[in-house]
């Protein structure tokens, strides 16, 4: 390698800042309406939360069990590939969620975008959305209210594919023999959950 | 293959795109450069029609908005003048670059297909037919854009 070449392979220096780069970015494709999905991450008493929203609303709240990466891909496939790393944009939403942790809040006032329910999953978690902090249903009665009464099962699947758990609170759904059932993030968030509304016992 | 979330371009290919525009351009332009080929990849994203060659598509992006910037300043000579900037006021000389004979000055004024070869050969230390798959040459159309370069860059160094 001559002196030229060596000269040009030392590159010219050039500081980088990604993050930086990713804030103004983020300004950027707001302002020109590119920004499809936003996502953020967030601590709670559940573990970390990942919270993604488009222009209609929240569409995904993940619990650390699920991949992060699965998430993103499965949002860039179904909702749109402009899925962008803007935690400002889920400001609202990372608030409601803490306030309702720290018990200041017992009902969300942000928009839901149900881009990912289709089906008889939508008519499942509708009627699960209107499951009262506090107070529980059944398999059977969201089964129900759904419109097909002896869907108990298909009514369990729907609220283990909820894509806005504690947002869409698919805990608030038990047994008919009060056990308490199944939880896509774990019976263990589930327990913790319904004792911070006053279902269970402290 | 489905389109990766956008995110994951960002993520795996700023670094590199930003060595490769502040070659191409300099450091002073590289992250606005860097900007608006964001924006633009991301506004055509959804029209991609697969996720294959996202990085080699994304160095074309980059390619064509250093070749706007080179334009648009040599049209302006009196701010950024790529021919007779006069001595140790050249805004983007890096450190270790001996007394300035203005090597990226010239880099920078190379025919953009020799500029972006170069580029890729000896700043980002690529071979023949890599860049030949993120220009979308031939591997010995790569060869010579760089030797063309290459050879350029001398006789106007040797001057």
């Amino acid at each position: 390698m001559n002196d030229l070449e060596r000269r040009l392979a030392q590159g010219e220096a050039a500081a980088f800042d990604a993050e930086r780069l990713m804030a103004d970015l983020g300004r950027h494709a707001a302002e020109a309406g590119l920004a499809d999905v936003a996502y953020g991450t967030m601590d709670s008493p559940v573990g970390e939360l990942l919270v993604a929203v488009t222009e209609r609303g929240l569409v995904r709240v993940a619990f650390s069990s699920e991949l992060s990466d699965e998430v993103l891909a499965e949002l860039a496939a179904r909702v749109s590939p402009r899925v962008l790393r803007l935690p400002a944009r889920t400001d609202e939403v990372r608030r409601e969620l803490d306030e309702y942790f720290a018990g200041d809040r017992q009902q969300f006032d942000v928009p839901v975008d149900w881009s990912l329910v289709r089906g008889f999953a939508q008519g499942v978690l509708h009627a699960t959305a209107r499951v009262p902090f506090g107070q529980t249903t059944t398999y059977r009665q969201v089964a129900e209210a759904a419109g097909s009464p002896r869907a108990s099962r298909a009514a369990g699947n729907a609220l283990g594919a909820n894509p806005i758990p504690i947002v869409v609170p698919c805990h608030r759904v038990l047994h008919s023999g009060g056990g308490l059932g199944g939880y896509a993030g774990g019976l263990d968030r589930k327990r913790t959950l319904l004792t911070l509304e006053g279902v269970l016992p402290g | 293959m489905s389109l990766p979330p956008f995110q994951v371009l960002v993520d795996t290919h700023a670094t590199e795109l930003h060595r490769f525009l502040a070659a191409s351009i300099g450091p002073d332009l590289a992250e606005d450069c860097l900007q608006d080929t964001f924006i633009s990849a991301l506004r055509a994203y959804p029209r991609l029609r697969h996720g294959e060659n996202l990085r080699a598509w994304l160095y074309t992006i980059a390619h064509r908005k250093a070749t706007d910037v080179v334009r648009r300043h040599a049209r302006r000579p009196a701010s950024v003048d790529l021919d007779g900037m006069p001595p140790g006021r050249e805004p983007s000389v890096a450190p270790h670059e001996p007394p300035d004979d203005g090597l990226w000055r010239r880099v920078r004024a190379l025919p953009g297909k020799q500029r972006a070869a170069v580029v890729h050969r000896f700043v980002m230390d690529l071979d023949y037919r890599a860049i030949g798959e993120l220009m979308g040459t031939s591997e010995e159309a790569a060869r010579q854009n760089v030797s063309a370069g290459l050879k350029r860059l001398r006789q106007e160094l040797d001057r």
